[in-house]
């Protein structure tokens, strides 16, 4: 049973995997609309060289985003979840930042910085800070009154609740958040390389497009999805490691 | 001999727009001697939380002034210890280490606390047998049960060898059995240590088993209606003749009190 389960992320795979190939053979769907993976894999092979370079640059600049976001996003949670007036004054304005779609800022950040990287590392940071905001702020703010109530009948000081009591208990929504907010990272990355890049998986894809190569956009598409994959699992490692008090028992409802 | 405790006259208000401004206690009046223990039950919502919280100074009256041992309270007077019906352990911490947690806060302790760690959690460790939790000290809050968390949680509440325990129904969501066990582990350490208590709850078979003054609050705005002494030695039996019409007594008394 055990074994079972660990095989069927595999086993679910290449079932999707096979019916796609079948399918696509079957319907004659042409290799420009959607290539079997068999010519995806095949693409992978041929331009090896081009996409391990292209990924090796979007990693880079998704990973400094994220750690922009990291500090950024942890700092401002923070304040928002240890003060009342920061929270009243602030938070309107992320949501209102949130709702923004990044892809209409690259432009912006284009004229402000060119085409190089720092327009893709801005855009992966702010599509990441938020939920990391957030989530610190939801566990700060959710600290139980009681306790507030031991703590500070004792006389303790904002800065030892919050060391003490806060930042512990926000631990785990923070780790919950980054596995969140890396997959964000890689969208904002691609989608300023597809907007406005000269490297990249995202620039790769939009060559590849203007080519009618259509398997070598999938093959990009794979490595972005195997990549999201691969970060995911770290920081799902890292939160299970951080965190063990928070999870009992295996979470699962049936 | 001056109260340990002393509430004179006093009213507060929890502040709201409008009609959702809640008069919570109104000339509440009330004073306790050193190393007594006194119960306050009344229904609910009757202010007796408020009344725990302006004796820590955790809320200040709109009238009204509390004394806490000599002191006119400002803001915490930190030589309280507080339980609540809730335990509320830190799951990231053992056992051990919740307990210690009022050390790490309150002076002298907390600056002296890396260096006397070992003596501290020695201290703990006998703290946590007195209640019944030996061999349990380096477990997650999350492995014990609700009653074993509330001993530990009375344990964190004492710690810090505090003059003035405030306990917010401690025992509420407890079973029964394990409840009147706790009674007998908390008499036993008030008799040991001889700390002053404030018991707040409405079990009135738990107030008499082990206060020595029992205060009646009505309800809403709350004031001290009636207080009765009891008399009887430790330990007491709650089936004894005098204890059921003494918690008789008391029952009726509330009934009007709801009726009022």
């Amino acid at each position: 049973m055990e074994k079972l389960e660990r095989a069927m992320p595999w086993l679910f795979v290449s079932g999707l995997l096979v019916v796609w190939e079948l399918a696509a053979i079957g319907f004659k769907v042409p290799v420009f609309i959607l290539p079997r993976p068999t010519v995806v894999a095949q693409a992978l092979v041929l331009q090896w060289g081009p996409i391990l370079e292209n990924s090796w640059v979007t990693l880079l600049r998704t990973l400094i985003g994220f750690a922009i976001a990291v500090v950024a996003g942890g700092l401002l949670g923070v304040a928002i979840g240890s003060s009342r007036l920061v929270y009243r004054g602030l938070y309107p304005v992320l949501i209102g930042f949130n709702s923004v779609p990044k892809v209409a800022v690259v432009p912006v950040f284009v004229i402000w910085f060119g085409t190089g990287a720092v327009p893709a590392v801005l855009t992966a940071f702010l599509v990441s800070f938020f939920p990391i905001a957030v989530n610190v702020a939801t566990g700060l703010a959710t600290v139980e009154p009681e306790l507030l109530d031991v703590l500070r009948s004792l006389g303790a000081r904002k800065s030892q609740i919050l060391i003490k009591i806060g930042l512990p208990r926000s631990l785990p929504y923070f780790f919950a958040s980054l596995k969140i907010a890396i997959t964000l990272a890689f969208v904002g990355t691609i989608i300023s390389e597809t907007v406005a890049g000269s490297a990249g998986i995202g620039y790769l894809m939009m060559a590849a497009t203007a080519n009618f190569d259509t398997p070598l956009v999938f093959a990009g598409l794979f490595v972005i999805a195997i990549l999201g994959i691969v970060m995911y699992a770290i920081f799902a490692v890292a939160e299970q490691r951080m965190t063990f008090w928070a999870k009992r028992g295996d979470g699962m409802m049936v | 001999m001056k109260p340990f405790v002393e509430i004179s006259d006093v009213s507060l208000m929890y502040p709201g727009a409008g009609a959702s401004e809640t008069l919570a206690l109104e000339h509440a009046t009330l004073a306790i001697d050193k190393g007594e223990f006194v119960a306050v039950v009344g229904p609910s919502g009757c202010g007796k939380s408020t009344l725990l919280k302006l004796v820590s100074g955790l809320h200040a009256p709109t009238k009204g002034g509390v004394i806490v041992a000599g002191h006119e309270v400002a803001g915490p007077i930190k030589i309280v210890g507080m339980a609540f019906q809730n335990p509320i352990m830190l799951p990231w911490r053992t056992t051990l280490d919740n307990v210690l947690l009022p050390l790490e806060i309150v002076e002298p302790h907390a600056s002296r606390f890396r260096a006397n760690r070992a003596s501290y959690a020695e201290k703990a460790r006998t703290l946590l047998g007195a209640v019944g939790l030996d061999g349990f000290a380096d477990s997650y809050p999350w492995q014990l049960s609700g009653g074993m968390q509330q001993r530990a949680s009375l344990c964190r509440a004492l710690i810090h060898e505090p003059d003035l325990l405030l306990l917010d129904e401690p025992f509420g969501a407890l079973d029964a059995f394990t409840r009147e066990e706790l009674w007998a582990v908390l008499r036993d350490l008030w008799k040991a240590r001889q700390f002053t208590v404030i018991l707040v709850t409405h079990d009135l078979t738990e107030a008499v088993y082990l206060a020595d003054h029992v205060h009646v609050c009505s309800k809403r705005p709350g004031r001290i209606v009636t207080s009765r002494k009891v008399e009887m030695p430790h330990p007491r039996d709650k089936y004894a003749p005098d204890f059921v019409a003494l918690v008789r007594e008391l029952h009726n008394g509330i009934a009007e009190v709801r009726a009022a």
